[in-house]
């Protein structure tokens, strides 16, 4: 850690003290209301959107010295954006950082839940690009905001009943909208629908922060999380038809890697701290330890 | 026909700023009766009919609607929720420009479904049945159902539209100048739809247009507006075939003659 004491630095966790109040005003009102979206006035942030301002600043009002953090990007605690977020709290907080799922206590992530299942002492923040799950079907926000405050869901189901129709099932597969509490009907960022289940009666506070469209919404712990559907088309989660290339792990999200220009392919995980951990126990997938190359 | 109106008009009048809106309009419109409202462009029609279904808000006056339950409510003092779920479920609103009352981006389908889903229906395959059922009574072959209502022609998505509006079984459908912008072979195919259906499903409508020939075929009774009033009112028949204001004189004489 770099001497801090005497320089001019940056508040703890970079945002003043005002602006984190404000932010977690709006964070314990979406806690009260699950599920609604709580306008905040969004900060620019040092990095441009998109890349998770608005995850970044709910986990800067939240975290504290003791923290732990871990980021994840896309499941991958060592892609671009996660290294850059863990970096970025690193410097302007100096709070313990881990890739390890169960010693964190904040975990802020795009597009992914941990396989691990999450505790009650954890809080999952998620970069949410469009809050907004109605937006692509009613584009006026005076329109959508009324639709929530009527519970006008109606539309949401013209989206589902045009997926059957063209594809005969719905094949929505991310960003796929659920119902809060029996309530509020809410977009879960771009995670794979994959993960909705993991959303239900979830242990661990999920907060979501957008950057750009400035809202905050929030599932307490213990939420109903319902996955919307038709009667005669349930919702169902994606299926792989092999297991992990690395790690044999079955029945948790992989990522297609492709290996070469013949058709060369492999499916790992997508959460690698999972995948790390089952191959240190000794599971072995069956192109592990094996180059590129060697495939085909 | 049953002894109570359905719907109650009071003394409406709206102002834009100091103009004249329209003024003072009363009436009563019964189960089952499709009222025209007529007059040239700027005589107030449209403006009155947005104000008697809930899209404006009058200046004064009331509009009082009979519920299922049989008792009168004042629309403007409903709340906005039991408003809005009145006008998607008891009501239909039919738009000149079809465009203004579809969904362009989602198929016909869809548009038609989305009122059932609205009001609960999470049954697949039943909403399909339903749309595909109500593509039939507008004439719209059951294989454009997954077509986009931007791929129809004019006819077609008028047609639609109303389709989109009567799947709820309304008691009552407001329609803006439903056969403006369509040719004359397919205006007469629409007006004989729409007649049939009211006729069938015993609807109440009231019908805003500038063609006194819909108002002929459509219509029990009539309105004729000028300059925001209502001048003269009465059975259509005898309206058109002897008008007893000038100016209603005037735009009967006004029709060519082929």
């Amino acid at each position: 850690m770099n001497k801090h004491s005497e320089l001019a630095v940056y508040n703890f966790a970079y945002l003043d003290e005002q602006t984190k109040r404000m932010i977690r005003r709006a964070i314990l009102k979406a806690i009260a209301i699950p599920g609604y979206q709580v306008p905040f006035a969004s900060r620019e942030m040092p990095m441009p959107y998109g890349w998770g301002t608005g995850g970044v600043q709910v986990t800067a009002s939240i975290l504290g010295p003791d923290d732990t953090l871990k980021v994840i990007d896309q499941g991958a605690d060592d892609t671009t954006n996660a290294v850059s977020i863990r970096a970025f709290f690193q410097k302007v907080a100096h709070v313990a950082v881990t890739t390890q799922t169960a010693q964190a206590t904040i975990i802020q992530t795009r597009h992914r839940i941990p396989e691990e299942t999450l505790q009650d002492n954890q809080v999952l923040v998620y970069q949410v690009p469009i809050p907004e799950p109605l937006r692509f079907l009613e584009p006026r926000e005076t329109e959508t905001r009324k639709m929530h405050a009527l519970e006008e869901y109606g539309l949401m189901h013209v989206k589902l009943y045009e997926d059957i129709a063209r594809n005969g099932h719905i094949a929505t597969t991310y960003a796929y909208p659920v119902k809060v509490e029996g309530r509020y009907v809410m977009d879960p960022s771009p995670t794979p629908k994959f993960d909705n289940p993991k959303m239900h009666r979830s242990q661990a506070l999920q907060l979501f922060g957008a950057g750009r469209e400035k809202r905050i919404y929030a599932i307490p712990p213990y939420t109903d999380v319902v996955s919307l559907d038709f009667e005669d088309h349930p919702f169902e989660v994606q299926q792989f038809e092999e297991p992990c290339a690395l790690c044999a792990a079955s029945g948790v999200y992989l990522d297609e890697v492709v290996l070469d220009d013949r058709g060369g392919r492999m499916f790992v995980c997508s959460d690698t701290d999972y995948c790390e951990k089952r191959r240190d126990n000794g599971h072995v997938g069956h192109l592990n330890g094996e180059t590129a190359g060697a495939v085909k | 026909m049953s002894d109570h109106p359905l719907l109650r008009v009071n003394a409406i009048t709206k102002y834009y700023g100091s103009r004249v809106g329209c003024t003072d309009v009363s009436f009563n419109l019964w189960p089952g009766e499709v009222l025209a409202i007529v007059g040239e462009s700027g005589s107030g029609k449209t403006t009155l009919l947005n104000a008697i279904s809930t899209n404006l808000m009058p200046t004064s006056g009331t509009v009082e609607y009979r519920m299922r339950d049989g008792q009168f409510r004042d629309l403007y003092r409903m709340g906005e929720a039991e408003r809005r779920f009145l006008m998607r479920t008891d009501w239909g609103f039919v738009h000149q420009n079809p465009a203004d009352g579809l969904r362009m981006t989602v198929s016909a389908g869809a548009n038609v479904g989305e009122r059932l889903m609205a009001i609960g229906n999470r049954h697949y395959g039943n909403i399909r049945q339903e749309a595909t059922q109500w593509l039939g009574r507008v004439e719209i072959d059951a294989d454009r159902i997954d077509d986009q209502p931007r791929d129809f022609s004019g006819g077609m998505r008028q047609r639609l539209q109303i389709a989109r509006n009567l799947v709820t079984g309304p008691r009552l459908v407001f329609m803006d100048e439903p056969t403006g912008g369509l040719d004359v072979s397919v205006q007469a195919r629409l007006l004989d739809l729409v007649r049939g259906l009211v006729n069938d499903l015993g609807l109440s409508a009231i019908v805003v247009t500038h063609d006194l020939a819909v108002a002929r075929l459509l219509s029990h009774r009539m309105m004729v507006m000028k300059e925001g009033r209502v001048i003269e009112h009465g059975l259509t028949d005898r309206v058109l075939d002897d008008p007893r204001e000038p100016y209603t004189q005037l735009l009967v004489s006004s029709i060519l003659q082929v």
